[in-house]
């Protein structure tokens, strides 16, 4: 499963940087301030609510950039000749072209310079790790240490276009009179739909869950991304002209090979890593232990937040061990603060630094006051007499050579072992890929870990029309890696379709 | 969304749910089971597939009142709309040439093995089937299960149907009278499941249960359903929900079914406060 942070950029689109660059009000903003100047000016914080009020609700932390801070950080930006961020985003957003509109304070042009390249800015805005992409190679960071805002950036012009009411449908082509149906209402799904409708191509998306978003809804929690934010971009696809089937599960309700007897003729499937992993330790099947994804998904999908108004309910504990230190780890252990944990510790095997979940995100949770167990590994659960878990034994971990993914290996340290009460464990240790689909399409390809196989270059699997992008793929990465497959994906299948008698 | 065709109280505290469901039902096998939320706010409920008609283009179950959602199902008429009916789910049961096939259903179970008698009759097995309630005016679809077995006898608590043991006592008579019996599918409560599998174990006589752990997604995704078979960790939604009766874990299963009931009760108590004040 590739992992590409930094990529080459197409000549076309290394074209459509530099016309962008030559435009005179770029040059005529360039030379308004020096670069020197715009290096003097620091970085703008986003301004967030206070953590111990914050971890008693569900409301979304980050407030957003107000319009001056926005033009104020966008003049960081160096408006480079040859902008390098661009090569560390998944989706080659032209990024000096956005920016560069919020300084004009041509905030909607802004907006639309992003949906050139991201149907989902507003999304990606929030959940994006930019500090390992375009944050990551931005000049201004390799000059001052401290890199352009662009994630925030990002999320204020696509904020400013939806709080604007002005939410504009492109002109569409005539249709194609082609169908295509996609898979998984995620990231990858809802891309590949707004791409291929403004092409013209009649899209129905089928979700197996009855809200859209995949990971989106079920996962991530409304303090990071309201699903506000979900349902405008998910409205905007519907006036686009997709259609969205929820409760439909491919592979049950329908397979592949029926769609296609209904018509459909290019497929995409989005279906996601929607299968938790667990670590195959005793006491694993307690009543208290749940998988991350159980537990996001009773509490972001089902409010059970919101118990007993809605039906469905979540344990609440006085101790919550949330093992991992990814994204929906850190997801987990705060929403256990939320719902009233006194303690809420992520237990991670390795070290600060090979963590995978987002910087800001850990900083949140620190300031949120949750605790961190590092180098140390649950290695059994124990119960009481109703069978609910009540204690964990765990043991501390050294750290060795780096290992495939280049991360030091967490070794055991015999005889460190020590126990912990805890009344809720939260397993937050990745996702494989659902075998839902690979069981239903005889001649699906399928690597060593389910995911399915593509050709990375165009997202094609081994069966002429169908694609695959996203998790289901890659077995557990990020929204925009997901949307970058979708974008590949998406420009194949217009290909494919156009071709077609 | 999914309009309701046909909602009736079968016996007291059963319910019959037939619901428009083309898709659904075009897919639907023996032994596989749907997702439904009653309302907005509603829990999603796995319910077993009782019956279906491709041709109308509906699903049914048949369903127990148990907690919140159960009882908001139990309360929508006809013409009401659900918003979701998700389905079919799970992997159909086993359905070959057998010999003598020996099911033991009660509870909503009567309902759920009424596909599963249907096709192991039309698959050339012997079929004899045993129902079991708590009192004679408890059983329902007797006159279909009559219509397809080529034996029913039933099991009650009131002596009304000839005997007042639970499961195992009747479950062990038949088997012996019809011995060689092939396989025994029990459907109903987890306890008849596990009576039925304890029944068989000392026999050798394979035994098909139908397991019912609480589950979100139903296909595959939280691990909620999970359950321990054959020393093995199983998602009941994708890997079943049909397991080997002598392989689980019932403990395990007794006691992640109970996972919620405090919770569950304090949400009945809210409901009813609010709907029956």
């Amino acid at each position: 499963m590739a992992e590409d942070k930094k990529k080459e950029l197409d000549p076309d689109e290394k074209a459509r940087l530099r016309a962008g660059f030559e435009l005179e009000w770029r040059g005529e903003l360039r030379k308004a301030l020096p670069a020197k100047e715009r290096m003097k000016i620091a970085r703008k914080k986003m301004p967030e609510r206070p953590p111990d009020v914050r971890n008693r609700d569900f409301k979304e932390v980050n407030l957003g950039l107000t319009p001056e801070m926005a033009q104020e950080e966008a003049r960081r930006c160096l408006d480079c000749a040859n902008p390098q961020c661009v090569t560390g985003c998944p989706v080659s957003i032209d990024i000096p072209g956005f920016v560069k509109l919020i300084e004009a304070g041509r905030f909607l042009e802004a907006a639309w310079k992003l949906k050139e390249t991201n149907s989902l800015p507003a999304i990606c805005g929030r959940v994006c790790p930019q500090e390992s992409q375009c944050e990551e190679v931005c000049a201004l960071k390799k000059a001052t240490g401290v890199s352009v805002g662009i994630g925030n950036l990002e999320r204020f012009a696509a904020d400013f276009e939806r709080g604007s009411g002005s939410l504009e449908i492109p002109p569409l082509p005539p249709p194609s009179g082609k169908k295509a149906a996609i898979i998984g209402a995620g990231p990858a799904g809802l891309t590949v739909a707004g791409d291929l409708a403004k092409l013209g191509h009649k899209v129905t998306i089928f979700e197996a869950l009855h809200e859209s978003g995949g990971v989106l809804i079920y996962g991530i929690p409304e303090f990071r991304l309201p699903k506000a934010i979900l349902k405008a971009e998910v409205e905007y696809l519907r006036r686009l002209g997709v259609e969205i089937r929820t409760s439909f599960v491919v592979g049950l309700t329908a397979t592949i090979e029926d769609l296609r007897a209904d018509g459909y003729e290019a497929f995409f499937i989005g279906s996601g890593a929607g299968l938790p992993n667990f670590m195959k330790i005793p006491g694993e099947n307690l009543v208290g232990v749940y998988s991350a994804n159980e537990y996001l998904t009773r509490v972001n999908l089902m409010r059970a937040y919101a118990f007993p108004e809605y039906d469905t309910p979540v344990m609440k504990a006085k101790t919550a061990a949330v093992i991992g230190g990814g994204n929906v780890a850190m997801d987990s252990v705060r929403t256990a603060k939320r719902l009233g944990a006194e303690r809420a510790v992520i237990v991670y095997r390795r070290s600060p630094t090979e963590m995978p979940a987002r910087i800001e995100e850990i900083h949140h949770a620190e300031e949120e006051g949750i605790e961190f167990q590092l180098l140390t590994t649950p290695v059994r659960y124990f119960g009481d007499e109703y069978g609910h878990v009540r204690a964990m034994e765990c043991q501390k971990m050294g750290l060795g050579e780096p290992d495939a993914s280049g991360r030091r290996r967490p070794i055991p340290i015999e005889g460190s072992e020590y126990t912990m009460d805890v009344d809720l464990v939260v397993c937050a240790i990745g996702q494989s890929p659902n075998p839902l689909i690979p069981q239903t399409t005889p001649g699906l390809k399928v690597g060593k870990w389910g995911n399915v196989e593509v050709d990375w270059t165009t997202m094609a699997t081994d069966i002429p029309g169908i694609y695959a992008g996203g998790d289901i793929v890659r077995g557990g990465a990020t929204v925009i890696l997901a949307m970058g497959d979708a974008r590949i994906a998406a420009a194949q299948m217009d290909k494919y379709l156009k071709g077609l008698r | 969304m999914p309009k309701i065709l046909e909602r009736r109280r079968l016996v007291p505290n059963l319910h019959l749910i037939e619901i428009e469901a083309p898709e659904v039902a075009r897919k639907c096998r023996p032994g596989q089971f749907v997702i439904v939320m009653p309302d907005e706010k509603g829990e999603r409920i796995p319910l077993s597939i009782a019956d279906w008609d491709a041709g109308k283009g509906s699903v049914t179950a048949v369903f127990l009142v148990v907690g919140t959602s159960t009882r908001k199902l139990a309360a929508l008429e006809a013409g009401a709309e659900v918003p979701v009916f998700v389905g079919p789910l799970g992997r159909a049961s086993e359905i070959a040439q057998f010999g003598t096939v020996v099911l033991a259903a009660g509870c909503f179970g009567i309902g759920a093995l009424w596909p599963v008698a249907r096709a192991l009759k039309a698959t050339g097995n012997r079929v004899v089937a045993l129902l079991d309630a708590k009192a004679d005016y408890l059983v329902y679809w007797k006159d279909r299960y009559l219509s397809v077995c080529d034996k029913v006898a039933f099991s009650s608590r009131d002596y009304a149907l000839g005997s007042k043991e639970f499961v195992p006592g009747p479950l062990e008579a038949l088997l012996k009278a019809e011995t060689p019996v092939a396989r025994v599918i029990a459907v109903g409560c987890t306890y008849l499941m596990y009576a039925s599998s304890q029944a068989t174990r000392p026999l050798g006589i394979k035994t098909i249960v139908s397991l019912n752990p609480i589950m979100v997604d139903g296909t595959g995704m939280c691990g909620s359903c999970r359950c321990t078979a054959g020393g093995k960790t199983k998602f009941a939604c994708v890997d079943g929900p049909d397991f080997d009766g002598h392989e689980v874990d019932w403990d395990e299963l007794f006691t992640r079914r109970k996972s919620y009931f405090d919770d569950e009760i304090r949400s009945l108590c809210q409901w009813e406060e609010r709907e029956l004040p």
